[in-house]
């Protein structure tokens, strides 16, 4: 265990080290949230029918995807991890006494941790203090926020269980370059980041509540808002701890399946 | 401690010929080459050898070494290392051995070597006294104390080269392979890594297998030699053997030939 903490600890104090790229991040994130907000507003005010979220709700939606981008993007990457794959370094990994899915894990959750440590507070201390339309509100109960922070948190455990199969696909096929592509867009719409999940068509919306993505992104931040009741939102968690235990047995074994085969690359 | 027999292993690598129809056609049907990288391989090591594994560039050294490491598996063969099997016992067996890759690195590479060095601390278990002493015989031996607080990316090879070595070893390795652990160092570098090799082997009694494509570290260190070569073992004896065999000079004056021409000629007899 302490090997996969310290993996976690290495990582994090690495993704410490970067400041101006935190405070150049936060900076882009306001700007994308004011305009997704931006464009919300400028639908609902065209439409006719009544928007299945309110204005304040999506703001609020839209703030924390921005405060928690680290947690919930699934096109957020570990660059040293792939080259290390990509060049064969990745051989030092098998000498190691450990086990490679936990480590790597370790240090993709930290990484993703480090990363929202330093952005979230500005992007949520900001966000509750602008004006009405725009401002991020407090959550609705005590309740509510105790289910967010564990829906985040679970959430974040899943999402980091499905970005392992990007890594082991690199491993697979040495070139990350297809699953970026493919995982991520895919990956991302499914989430609900692009368009909120009740704003979906209603065909579009039962395909993806089957899919794991928007555990992630649609439950916390809606449960959050008020817009996942809290029967829900318990019902959410229950999925959320299936839905990881599916995702590690299945990733264990890929990943393992993928060792036997490889052939590390140069020299 | 190590015992090696029958090894094989085979790659595929995809191939066709130049030109846009092959291109295409490969689209539809690949063909693979089967290469043999090793045949029928097999040695056996004492413990506190230090063994020189020689061959020319893609005999199969590096892939010997990758087993042997647990980083491969074998198609078949056997190889029991401290009394297990490198592909069968991976973590067990890894805890024994310590490994340096010349061409790559175990470091991270953007964060000061220290916190590398606490994270293997970490991973390998080592306890908080056995850590804190082999550090610091480490720092001593190898001069790391400037470096200790330098980020990876901001050493020079030698530097660098000098902290892999360090990080193989802080869990106290009975067993160190070196995969070309010179390569690409300057003389000063290089005499220093051959010197604290030396004395591993001697002070701490760490068997020491070492691939190298310069004939000097072998002089220096190796006593026995494995010679391979189109993934076979050619020879497996003493270094000043074939030295003598091939070292005498060819155009009848005194000087006998370098130790590059002597190993040249020694891949030329064996066809390798």
């Amino acid at each position: 265990m302490i090997a996969y903490i310290s993996a976690f600890r290495i990582r994090l104090i690495r993704g410490l080290q970067y400041r101006v790229a935190a405070l150049a991040g936060v900076g882009t994130q306001f700007f994308w949230g004011f305009m997704l907000i931006m464009v919300f507003q400028a639908f609902a005010s065209n439409s006719r029918e009544s928007s299945p979220m309110s204005l304040s709700q999506i703001a609020s939606y839209v703030w924390l995807q921005q405060a928690f981008l680290a947690f919930v993007m699934l096109w957020f990457r570990d660059a040293e991890l792939f080259a290390l794959i990509v060049s064969g370094d990745v051989a030092y990994e098998f000498t190691r006494p450990v086990d490679l899915y936990g480590f790597w894990y370790a240090r993709l959750l930290a990484g993703r941790l480090a990363s929202a440590a330093l952005r979230c507070l500005p992007i949520l201390i900001v966000a509750a203090l602008l004006p009405a339309p725009f401002t991020l509100l407090p959550p609705t109960c005590p309740a509510s926020l105790l289910l967010f922070v564990t829906t985040l948190f679970l959430g974040l455990l899943v999402l980091v269980a499905i970005s392992m199969f990007v890594y082991i696909l690199t491993f697979a096929t040495k070139s990350p370059m297809a699953s970026f592509l493919v995982v991520g867009p895919v990956g991302e719409f499914c989430a609900g980041m692009i368009v909120p999940i009740p704003m979906m068509p209603d065909a579009v919306r039962r395909v993806v509540m089957v899919l794991p993505f928007r555990l992630a992104t649609d439950l916390p931040f809606r449960t959050y808002s008020g817009s996942i009741g809290s029967v829900e939102a318990l019902e959410g968690i229950v999925l959320q701890l299936l839905w990881l235990a599916v995702l590690v047995a299945v990733g264990r074994a890929a990943l393992a399946r993928a060792a036997v085969h490889a052939s590390i690359l140069g020299g | 401690m190590i015992t090696v027999r029958g090894l094989n292993k085979t790659y595929l690598v995809a191939e066709r010929s130049s030109g846009f129809r092959e291109a295409a056609a490969s689209l539809w049907r690949r063909r693979y080459r089967k290469i043999e990288a090793l045949r029928d391989v097999g040695f056996s090591i004492g413990e506190g050898e230090i063994v020189g594994y020689i061959g020319p560039n893609g005999a199969g050294k590096s892939t010997t070494i990758k087993v042997m490491s647990g980083i491969l598996v074998p198609d078949s063969g056997t190889c029991e290392i401290l009394g297990r099997t490198p592909w069968k016992e991976r973590k067990a067996h890894v805890r024994g051995i310590g490994v340096v890759f010349g061409q790559r690195s175990q470091l991270w590479w953007d964060v000061p070597v220290i916190d590398s060095f606490e994270l293997l601390r970490d991973i390998y278990r080592v306890s908080p006294v056995d850590y804190r002493r082999n550090l610091d015989e480490l720092v001593g031996e190898l001069d790391l104390a400037p470096l200790l607080g330098t980020p990876t990316r901001q050493l020079s090879l030698g530097q660098r080269m000098r902290c892999e070595l360090a990080a193989s070893l802080l869990h106290g390795p009975r067993i160190l392979f070196l995969d070309e652990p010179t390569i690409g160092l300057d003389a000063v570098a290089k005499l220093a890594v051959r010197a604290f090799i030396k004395r591993v082997n001697e002070e701490r009694g760490v068997t020491v297998i070492l691939t190298t494509h310069d004939a000097h570290d072998i002089e220096a260190l190796a006593e026995r030699v494995i010679l391979i070569g189109k993934g076979r073992i050619l020879y497996d004896g003493a270094f000043a053997v074939l030295c003598e065999r091939y070292g005498e000079s060819e155009d009848g004056s005194d000087s006998p030939p370098s130790l590059e021409r002597t190993v040249a000629r020694l891949y030329g007899e064996y066809g390798i």
